[in-house]
């Protein structure tokens, strides 16, 4: 089922080892990424974000994660309480 | 074997990532206190992952849950079970009332999501002197209970008196724990030391714990783990009579004789028990064993 970005929102920190992942409604599907290790794992976390939103079944909408060399599962859990956030208005940081 | 227990804040990546490498016996990842009313959904989302992806070897997985008064237990247990967690610990436990609710949510849960009845089990964090005073009630309220747990932080809180390094003002309430455990048949774990650069002062509290019977110790850091574990290596002459107790326990068997003696002493159960708790002790340890001794049926 297609599900709409409602709001904008964030989750996850700047800090080592996590990523800020922010999320934007928008009408059509735009990933941006910045990571250190972008050159060796760029495509494979681009694999698992898509991964993701294809499992809330978001089609579009801005998706900016900037990755402090963050393990796979952090990136996922991260990516997934920001779309929660901006579907469902959960607790957290949401604006 | 537990003797270590090691919170790791539960919306902190790296403290998770490290867990894997950490050499606790039983890691208590933390959605209560460690986390911000703010981040609570981002915690749980980011231990449930660290719990389905992460390697953590033979370390038994804990999930800290938050207290029954706050909003947030249905969806912690939900999240943490499906993703994995041996058992949950639930804090401000005041009696058999909190555990039988936790227990029920946990029936539906495993229920629901066809996990094996009674999988998830729970250590109960006791706090209060309301805790102290139910603490039998609690271990004994449901069969998913595998520990008491003491919190001497917000168990002084409660009591209204200072904490101390030399922790007189809980030795009661640690003797009532140990004793609500051992009557019900589970394992006693005792309170963190609080000091964080402190290691020989851990390795002291942890010495006398285990002297009152504890099995195990919190830890709020790292730096810990060597201390306590230090703490619970038994000594090379317990061990050997640990040996001895266990292969006169085998030679009696072999001979199909009822009473065993050592050293002109009667044997019985506990005392051999006792002894095969040492040798578990041991091994954990690193300490080399025969590799003949048994274990008692």
């Amino acid at each position: 089922m297609r599900k709409k970005l409602m709001k904008k929102a964030r989750a996850g920190t700047l800090e080592s080892g996590d990523v800020l992942v922010t999320i934007e409604p928008g009408d059509s599907l735009d990933i941006q990424l910045t990571s250190p290790v972008i050159n060796q794992f760029g495509e494979a976390i681009r694999r698992s974000v898509h991964e993701v939103i294809d499992s809330f079944g978001v089609t579009s909408g801005t998706i900016t994660l900037e990755d402090q060399g963050a393990l796979e599962c952090t990136i996922r859990a991260r990516l997934m309480t920001a779309i929660r956030r901006s579907l469902e208005g959960e607790e957290g940081v949401s604006q | 074997m537990r003797r270590s227990y090691l919170f790791l804040p539960g919306n902190q990546p790296t403290m998770l990532q490290n867990g894997a490498v950490l050499p606790a016996d039983v890691l208590i990842f933390d959605l209560e206190d460690s986390v911000a009313p703010t981040e609570k959904d981002a915690a749980r989302e980011l231990v449930a992952s660290a719990l389905r992806s992460v390697d953590y070897g033979e370390r038994v997985l804990a999930v800290r849950i938050n207290d029954l008064e706050k909003p947030y237990v249905k969806k912690d247990l939900e999240t943490v079970v499906t993703a994995g967690a041996h058992s949950v610990m639930v804090p401000k436990v005041t009696g058999a009332r909190t555990i039988q609710h936790v227990a029920v949510m946990l029936d539906l849960i495993e229920e629901e999501y066809d996990i094996e009845k009674g999988r998830t089990k729970i250590i109960a964090l006791i706090e209060t002197a309301l805790g102290i005073e139910h603490a039998f009630d609690a271990a004994t309220s449901s069969q998913r209970v595998e520990a008491l747990a003491l919190g001497g932080e917000d168990l002084c809180a409660d009591l209204g008196c200072p904490r101390t390094k030399e922790g007189t003002e809980i030795l009661y309430s640690r003797s009532r724990l140990l004793i609500a455990a051992r009557a019900a048949g589970i394992e006693a774990v005792d309170t963190p030391f609080t000091d964080a650069r402190d290691e020989d002062g851990c390795y002291a509290d942890t010495v006398f714990a285990r002297s009152l019977g504890f099995d195990g110790k919190l830890s709020i850091s790292p730096h810990h783990l060597r201390p306590i574990h230090r703490a619970f290596m038994p000594s090379q002459e317990t061990v050997a009579f640990a040996l001895e107790v266990i292969e006169a326990m085998e030679m009696a068997k072999r001979e199909r004789r009822g009473a065993v003696s050592l050293r002109g002493k009667m044997i019985d159960l506990p005392v051999v028990r006792q002894a095969a708790k040492t040798l578990e002790l041991a091994r954990a340890s690193g300490m080399t064993l025969p590799e003949k001794e048994g274990t008692p049926s």
